[in-house]
C-alpha cells in the first residue's frame, strides 16, 4: 500500500524545489559533531569564495623584504608575514587560503561524480536485476581489484598534470562502494508496497525509479558523497606530494611537497608544513562527522 | 554441493577480475602518448639499432599480438626488463617486496593489537567522557594524510630530537651477513620505527571502530544477557563471551587492511625513502621505466585482489549465516 500521505505530496509539489531537495537530504542537524562538521565546511567554503580578499599576497609571487632581500624562510610574524614565507619567498598564509579553493573544487566535483555514478549504477543494477545486475556488479568487482592510489599515479603521469586527474580516477574507480550499497538498498525498496502499487498502476520504469526509489536513497548517496570529499582531498594531496600534481595550481598537497623538497623538516619550519596538514584534517574529518550524524539518522540501531 | 558451486563461481569471478586488471594495465601502458622506448633508446643509436631494440621488446608488432605475448609472458611470470636498472623486473620486485611486507605487517600488527584492545575498552566504557573524546580523536587520525603524519614525526623525532634516523633501511656503510642478520639488527629496527609508527597510527582506527561497534552489538545478544544472569563477573562476560565473538569480523578486516595498507605505503615509503614496492612504483613512473612500473603495479594489484578474496572466504567460513552468493 502507498505509504506517503496524499496531502503532503500535494503541498510539497508546490513548495520550492530546493527546499524539497534540502529536506530530502535529511541533514543531521541534531548531532553536535555533524553540526560542527557542517560549520567547518561553511568556514572553508567562505574562505574559498573570498580568497582574493582574505589572502594578504599573491600566493605565487616571490616576495621581497623592504630592504630588497628575498623574503625566504621568514618565521611567522617576521616582516609582517602572518605565517612566515617559503624557501622561495612566497607567503604561506596566502597559499593556505588559496589552497582551500582547489581542495573544495576537487572534493566537491569528485564527490558529486562518485555519488552520481555510484547511485545510477546501483539504482539500475538493483532495479532491473538479472543480467544487468550481473554485468554491473562484475564491473564493480573489477573496480575493487584496482589499487586506487597506484592507479591515480599512473593516470596522472600519462595525462597532462591537472587537478582533474584525481576526479577522473575517482569517477573511474571509487563508484564501486556507493554502487554496492545503493544496489542492496534498492533491492529492499523494490519489493515495498508502494513500488508494487506504482508498477500495477502502470507507471514506467523511469518514473518508478525517479519518483519512488531515488528519493529514498538520496541520503545514502549524500553519505557516500561526503566520504568521497575526504578521499578526493587526501588523494589530491598524496598525488601532489609525490610530484604528479598540477604545478600551476596552489593546493595543500603542493604546499607539503614544496616544504618537503625544500628541507622544511630539517629547518624545523613547522609553520610551513603543519598548517596545510591541519586544514586537510579539518575538512576531511568534517566529512566524517557529517557521515556519522547520517549513520545515526539512517541506521539508529548502530548509534551510541 | 551448493558450496562447491559457490566456491567455483567465486574462483571464476577471481579469474575475471585478474584478467580485467591485467588488460587494463596493458592498455594503460600501451595507449599512453609517446614512445615507450624513448627513455631507453639513446639518441646516438642508429635507426637499425632502434628497430632492433623495438623488435627485441616486441613493440614492432600489432597491438593484439603484443597483447597475446604480454599475456603469455605473464602466465610464465615473465615481467620484462627494467629500462633503468637493465635487469629483469621480477628480480627487482623480489628484492623490494620483503621491505614492503615487513613495513606493512609490523605496522598492521601493532595497529590491530592496539585497535582491538582500545575498541573493546571503549565499548565497555560506552557513554563515558573517555569514549566521547576518544571517538572524534580516532576519526581525526583517519582524516590525516599519512605522508603528512610521517613528515611531522620525522621533523620531531628525527630532525629535532635525533632519536631516529631520517630514512632508508640501514646506516650507510653498514654490512650484514644475511637476511635475518639485517632484519633483526638494531640499525634496521631503528629505521623501521618511524614509518611503521606512521602507518600504525593511521591504521588503528579501522580495527578500533570495528571492534567497538561489534562489541556493542554482541553485548545486546541473548547469550551475553544469559552470562550476566548466571552471575558471571563483568570481566568474564566482557572478555570471555563478548570480545571473543566480536573479534571474528575484525580479524577478517585484517586481510582488507593489508590491501589498503599496500596502497598507503606508496606515499609513506616515499617520505622515509624506504626501499619498497610503493616508492619503486613512484620512481619508475617518474622516470618512465614502464616495465618496472607495470610490474610493481601488478604486484600490488595481485595482493589487493587475493586479500579481498581471503577476506570474503574467511568471512563466509567464520560466519556460516553468510551465504557465498
Amino acid at each position: 500500500m502507498p505509504e506517503i500521505a496524499v496531502p503532503t505530496m500535494a503541498r510539497s509539489r508546490r513548495a520550492n524545489i530546493f527546499a524539497r531537495m534540502f529536506r530530502a537530504l535529511k541533514l543531521p542537524t541534531n548531532d553536535p559533531f555533524a553540526v560542527a562538521g557542517l560549520l567547518i565546511y561553511l568556514v572553508f567554503i567562505i574562505t574559498a569564495i573570498f580568497a582574493d580578499s582574505i589572502a594578504t599576497h599573491d600566493p605565487n609571487e616571490i616576495l621581497y623584504t623592504p630592504a630588497y632581500d628575498l623574503a625566504a624562510d621568514l618565521r611567522p610574524g617576521q616582516e609582517g608575514f602572518v605565517m612566515g614565507t617559503t624557501s622561495l619567498g612566497r607567503d604561506v598564509f596566502s597559499q593556505l587560503v588559496y589552497g582551500s579553493r582547489s581542495a573544495l573544487l576537487i572534493g566537491i566535483t569528485a564527490a558529486f561524480m562518485v555519488a552520481l555514478i555510484g547511485s545510477v549504477i546501483g539504482l539500475v543494477a538493483g532495479y532491473f536485476g538479472r543480467w544487468v545486475d550481473t554485468v554491473l556488479m562484475r564491473l564493480a568487482d573489477i573496480a575493487f581489484g584496482i589499487p586506487f592510489l597506484p592507479f591515480v599515479i599512473v593516470l596522472a603521469a600519462f595525462l597532462k598534470p591537472s587537478i582533474w586527474n584525481v576526479v577522473i580516477a575517482m569517477a573511474l574507480v571509487l563508484w564501486r562502494d556507493t554502487a554496492r550499497v545503493i544496489r542492496s538498498q534498492v533491492l529492499t525498496l523494490r519489493s515495498r508496497g508502494y513500488v508494487e502499487a506504482a508498477r500495477v498502476a502502470g507507471s514506467s520504469h523511469f518514473k518508478i525509479i525517479l519518483r519512488h526509489i531515488a528519493p529514498n536513497i538520496l541520503p545514502l548517496s549524500f553519505l557516500y558523497g561526503s566520504i568521497a570529499i575526504g578521499w578526493a582531498i587526501l588523494t589530491e594531496a598524496s598525488i601532489s606530494f609525490l610530484g604528479f600534481g598540477d604545478p600551476d595550481s596552489i593546493s595543500w598537497g603542493y604546499m607539503l611537497q614544496d616544504a618537503f623538497a625544500s628541507q622544511a623538516l630539517a629547518k624545523q619550519a613547522y609553520y610551513w608544513f603543519v598548517p596545510p596538514g591541519v586544514c586537510i584534517i579539518l575538512v576531511v574529518s568534517a566529512g566524517f562527522f557529517i557521515t556519522r550524524g547520517y549513520e545515526n539518522l539512517l541506521f539508529p540501531k548502530l548509534g551510541r | 554441493m551448493s558450496n562447491f558451486k559457490a566456491v567455483g563461481s567465486r574462483l571464476l569471478q577471481l579469474a575475471l577480475v585478474l584478467w580485467a586488471v591485467v588488460t587494463i594495465l596493458f592498455l594503460m601502458f600501451r595507449l599512453m602518448p609517446g614512445n615507450p622506448m624513448a627513455a631507453y633508446i639513446d639518441p646516438t643509436f642508429t635507426v637499425e639499432q632502434q628497430q632492433q631494440l623495438m623488435a627485441q621488446f616486441g613493440l614492432d608488432k600489432p597491438l593484439w599480438q603484443q597483447y597475446l605475448i604480454y599475456l603469455g609472458n605473464l602466465l610464465q611470470g615473465e615481467l620484462g626488463q627494467s629500462f633503468r636498472y637493465r635487469e629483469p623486473v621480477g628480480d627487482r620486485i623480489w628484492l623490494l617486496l620483503p621491505n614492503t611486507l615487513i613495513l606493512t605487517f609490523s605496522s598492521l600488527i601493532v595497529a590491530y593489537v592496539f585497535g582491538i584492545l582500545a575498541g573493546a575498552y571503549l565499548a565497555w566504557r560506552r557513554g563515558s567522557w573517555v569514549e566521547q573524546t576518544a571517538i572524534p580523536l580516532v576519526l581525526t587520525t583517519r582524516a590525516m594524510p599519512e605522508f603528512w603524519l610521517g613528515m611531522v614525526l620525522l621533523a620531531i623525532f628525527s630532525f629535532s630530537l635525533g632519536w631516529f634516523p631520517a630514512g632508508g633501511t640501514r646506516n650507510p656503510g653498514a654490512e650484514y651477513s644475511g637476511f635475518l642478520d639485517l632484519y633483526t639488527s638494531r640499525d634496521f629496527l631503528a629505521h623501521l620505527a618511524l614509518p611503521a609508527a606512521t602507518l600504525a597510527i593511521y591504521s588503528q582506527g579501522l580495527p578500533l571502530l570495528l571492534m567497538r561497534s561489534n562489541m556493542l552489538d554482541v553485548m545486546k545478544e541473548d547469550f551475553v544477557t544469559m552470562a550476566r544472569i548466571k552471575g558471571l563477573s563483568n570481566w568474564t562476560v566482557v572478555v570471555r563471551h563478548a570480545a571473543r565473538n566480536a573479534l571474528l569480523p575484525v580479524m577478517t578486516s585484517f586481510a582488507i587492511a593489508v590491501g589498503y595498507q599496500l596502497q598507503g605505503n606508496v606515499v609513506v615509503e616515499s617520505v622515509f625513502s624506504w626501499p619498497g614496492l610503493g616508492r619503486e612504483l613512484v620512481n619508475a613512473v617518474a622516470s618512465s621505466d614502464y616495465p618496472l612500473a607495470q610490474g610493481a603495479f601488478l604486484m600490488i594489484a595481485l595482493v589487493v585482489i587475493f586479500m579481498n578474496l581471503l577476506a570474503d572466504m574467511l568471512y563466509a567460513f567464520l560466519d556460516p549465516r553468510i551465504s557465498h552468493a
